[in-house]
């Protein structure tokens, strides 16, 4: 019986063997894919006995911090927001049951020190062999607390978004969109996150609608368009044109926007600035026409359209802007016969952008013709209070030449000191303003906006508004919400 | 050096690794556990010395391997379930003294012939079948986990089917020692006693709802079957009769239907009907619950693992009654404390407790190859490769090679019967030792 014994014992040693094969590939090649799964408690669990770092606003106010819970020997960091729903958005929040979102998933590796600093690794490593905690880095960022507040206030009750920006350096003072929730609820009761009275459907407060909604930019794409028309030498401030209340284009009358005062009025002569000064669409109709879509589509590349407008909150709470095709992003490989120019000189057309691309235009034509990078990080700090990472100011790229941009401020400070921004104008200081009044297919319902900078000579802040859902216009909704946001970083209390 | 003072010398070096483990419980884990942690190495050290004086009066001959083999595979079971939960360690040490005693019962009470078992055969058989028949009685029986395995009587729980699996191993080794010839000689009638025995594997199946034990039991039948008579046909033919009438159950019976699904397909990526409560849910959060999280618990131990007693078992959750704390591992101390294992121990250790395994199997083997009578053949040879077979499928389960079963792993798993149950194999393999290695004076 030696020989099957023998052959037994191969039997029973090859499918114990298999074990540890198999234990091989689960502990190895499936591992990681295991990690990413949604279920997977323990993948989440073992990332809170990681005391995160917190996240502070410019002026040291918390925004996200710890509380210690034990379990069954372990200690576990949980997550609280001291600020509620005022930042929601853009620092989101880190739980077991929803993962993470906003910038505490994004920086998910400095929060956790499971970033690749050389410095940070030591740490670790020495906490490890210690059994010390592992403590993650901090971040404080860019953003204004006071300036936020104000933000979140006059968008109360309203749906919409508001970005704040210096356009020197980029850094953002306010990401504000609203509705909003409150990131303690996320963990344990998230059926709790509605917005009830949202004038807006879906009301969706977990989307940030500064950086990841999408809306037609109405009359503040005109900036856009002049930057084009006036950059590629087609026209010139001073270029004249003949107003009869429409533009015709395909055989058919395109009107101007309905005035504030009145009906559709028509202009006679006016000049290409007066054409933004009093946003007419039929001058922007035949600047369209004549320098065709093509043009406009290469300039509106060129301010960051097409592209996830940067900010360090994850790529898939960014939208980039653009033209949209049944949901879809989408650029015309043949813009001549594709596209309407008349009516995407103007604004309408199929155009989708976020608010924070419309504060990267008004911001680069603050900054001379040059797009900053927007950024809300200002520095990352490790546990024992050395800064590891500082973030400087990044040049996207130049726009447009600098004469272009000071044509543009001059007919943006017109358009507010005597045009359709009028509201947003600040007594003593000059503002270069761009009001917008998009129609969204319902008649009377329009999406708002206000995209400025201030003080036009030496700006140091620039502001993009947008409202969902009003029955009035950019100018009397949207403008007098940034007249507000310029006044508070201009205003010497905030500058710290 | 004698084969006894070999074994003394491996269970030191046992005893050293014990406190190495339960020191780095103690350290990782201070503020749960106590100093008294340290004493259970103490204790258990001296246990195994009791073992050892047995096996020095009773089996001097025997293979000076396996008693230290069997003691690290306890010693890591237990310091695993001390790091889970410090009360179950205590009543698995309870468990721990109760199977040593019945351990030195055994050796002492066959030490001269255990041979003479043989003649009690039928015995075993009938007992064997009572004891698998004993959970399907109402009120005896109760289904833990979808699997009727468990007898209760009063506060006690027991598996039956673990002292089971001895029993039909002593019947078998009888059994195909005396009909091994006419076996051999392949006549149609001779087929009757398989056919039974499939026929009861498949009772089993039904009645236990459990594919692994009928797995279990119709495995060691086979691999016997072949050792007595030489012919792989015979294993094949049954093997196919299995596989037939493990569809065939598979396609009627539901439990039965749905290990295999959740064996397949743990993940889903839309809702499916969930049995548990009715609902409609991915089935990762409903029936494959139990087999995705342990699979979660052993892929996040990597390749070093997380270290006895840092690993991730629980976490608190918030409900309206304050808080509470969670399990992320099902029953993490009996049937997944393999997925706990490879969480803290990661792959060099897992691996390195697998080859223990297999040490253990290949001693167990080497002591059927050097027995010089049927009996003792097949014994040491069934008992090793159900103690292999049992390890295959509750590890195998785990690690989706085979549909899981919620059975224990040999001496590692919480569980007094199992820890008996598998000290008695012990027992059996160093009296088989002990006899093919004593000198021939008569």
């Amino acid at each position: 019986m030696n020989r099957q014994v023998t052959k037994l014992a191969v039997a029973s040693l090859i499918l114990l063997s298999a074990l540890i094969v198999a234990t091989t590939y689960w502990q190895t090649w499936a591992s990681a894919g295991l990690a990413e799964k949604q279920d997977n408690a323990i993948q989440r669990v073992a990332q809170f006995r990681i005391k995160r770092g917190v996240i502070r606003a410019a002026d040291g106010t918390l925004l996200a911090t710890n509380v210690r819970r034990k379990a069954g020997g372990q200690t576990l960091y949980f997550r609280r927001y001291p600020t509620r729903g005022l930042f929601a958005q853009l620092v989101g929040y880190s739980t077991q049951v929803r993962s993470r979102a906003g910038l505490e998933e994004s920086e998910n590796a400095y929060l956790t020190s499971s970033n690749a600093n050389l410095g940070t690794i030591l740490n670790k490593t020495l906490d490890k062999i210690k059994g010390v905690t592992i403590t993650g880095n901090d971040l404080i960022l860019s953003v204004r607390p006071r300036i936020q507040r104000l933000a979140m206030s006059q968008l109360a009750g309203k749906c919409g978004a508001a970005v704040v920006m210096n356009p020197k350096t980029g850094k953002v003072y306010a990401l504000a969109s609203q509705p909003t929730y409150d990131p303690n609820l996320v963990e344990n009761h998230f059926n709790l996150i509605k917005a009830p009275g949202a004038p807006c459907h879906p009301a969706a407060p977990l989307l940030n609608r500064a950086t990841d909604g999408l809306f037609t930019p109405g009359s503040t794409f005109k900036v856009v368009t002049a930057t084009a028309a006036l950059n590629a030498h087609k026209f010139t401030p001073e270029s004249t044109f003949y107003d009869p209340g429409y533009c015709v284009e395909y055989g058919k009358q395109v009107s101007n926007a309905a005035s504030p005062d009145g009906p559709v009025e028509s202009f006679g002569h006016p000049t290409l600035a007066e054409g933004l000064q009093h946003s007419i669409n039929s001058v922007f109709c035949n600047v369209g026409k004549a320098i065709g879509a093509g043009l406009i589509l290469d300039y509106m590349k060129k301010f960051g359209f097409y592209k996830d407008p940067p900010l360090e909150t994850p790529a898939n709470e960014r939208t980039p802007s653009g033209l949209y095709h049944g949901g879809r992003l989408f650029f015309p490989p043949h813009p001549a016969t594709q596209v309407d120019p008349g009516r995407l000189a103007f604004g309408q057309e199929t155009l989708a952008v976020t608010p924070l691309q419309m504060a990267m235009v008004a911001s680069t034509i603050a900054k001379r013709g040059v797009a900053m990078n927007p950024q809300v990080l200002d520095r990352v700090v490790d546990s024992g209070g050395k800064t590891i990472v500082r973030v400087h100011p990044k040049e996207l790229r130049r726009v447009m030449s600098r004469q272009t941009a000071d044509e543009i401020t001059s007919m943006m400070v017109a358009a507010v000191n005597d045009g359709t921004g009028s509201a947003a104008a600040i007594p003593g200081i000059s503002v270069a303003g761009k009001t917008g009044t998009a129609e969204t297919g319902t008649s009377g319902i329009n999406t708002t906006w206000f995209i400025c900078f201030a003080p036009a000579e030496n700006p140091k802040v620039a502001v993009a508004v947008t409202l969902e859902n009003q029955t009035g216009f950019g100018g009397t909704t949207a403008a007098p919400i940034a007249k507000l946001l310029m006044q508070a970083v201009l205003s010497p209390r905030s500058n710290k | 050096m004698s084969l006894r003072n070999r074994e003394l010398l491996n269970l030191v070096v046992v005893g050293t690794l014990t406190a190495l483990g339960f020191a780095s419980v103690y350290i990782a884990r201070q503020s749960v556990v106590s100093t008294a942690s340290l004493s259970y190495a103490a204790f258990f050290f001296a246990l195994y010395l009791v073992a050892h004086l047995v096996a020095r009066y009773a089996v001097p001959y025997a293979d000076p391997y396996l008693l230290p083999m069997a003691a690290l595979l306890t010693a890591i079971g237990l310091t695993e379930i001390y790091r889970i939960h410090p009360g179950d360690a205590f009543r698995q040490g309870v468990w721990i003294i109760i199977a040593v005693a019945v351990f030195a019962g055994t050796l002492i009470g066959l030490r001269r012939d255990y041979r003479r078992l043989e003649s009690y055969k039928y015995i075993f058989g009938l007992t064997a079948i009572g004891l698998l028949v004993l959970p399907a009685l109402p009120g005896l029986g109760t289904t833990v986990n979808g699997a009727r395995l468990w007898i209760h009587v009063g506060s006690l729980q027991f598996q039956p089917g673990e002292i089971a699996k001895l029993c039909l191993i002593v019947f078998l080794a009888g059994y195909l020692r005396e009909k091994r010839e006419v076996l051999a000689q392949g006549r149609l009638k001779d087929f009757g006693p398989l056919l039974v025995i499939w026929g009861g594997a498949m009772l089993v199946l039904v009645e236990t709802n459990d594919l692994g034990s009928a797995l279990l039991y119709f495995g060691i039948f086979l691999a016997m079957l072949y050792v007595a008579t030489g012919r792989l046909l015979y294993t094949a033919i049954g093997l196919s009769l299995f596989l037939g009438g493990s569809y065939f159950v598979y396609t009627r019976v539901a439990h039965v239907h749905d290990r295999v699904t959740i064996w397949l397909h743990p993940w889903t990526t839309q809702p499916v009907y969930c049995p548990l409560n009715g609902h409609m849910v991915l089935r990762q959060y409903c029936q494959s619950d139990q087999l995705v999280k342990s699979l979660y618990s052993v892929s996040n131990g990597g390749f070093g693992g997380t270290g006895f007693g840092k690993g991730t078992f629980e976490t608190v959750v918030q409900t309206p009654h304050g808080e509470r704390s969670v399990q992320l591992i099902p029953y993490v101390n009996t049937d997944f404390i393999y997925s706990a294992l490879a969480q803290e121990l990661g792959l060099i250790g897992i691996s390195a407790l697998l080859l223990v395994f297999m040490l253990f199997v290949a001693r167990g083997m080497r002591i059927a190859l050097l027995a010089d009578d049927g009996f003792s053949k097949l014994a040491a040879a069934g008992l090793t490769f159900g103690f292999a077979l049992q390890t295959f499928i509750i590890v195998g389960g785990i690690l989706r090679i085979i549909p899981l079963t919620g059975i224990t792993l040999p001496f590692v798993s919480y569980g007094g019967s199992s820890v008996v149950a598998n000290f008695v194999l012990l027992a059996g393999l160093l009296l088989v030792s002990n006899r093919a290695n004593a000198p021939r004076d008569a």
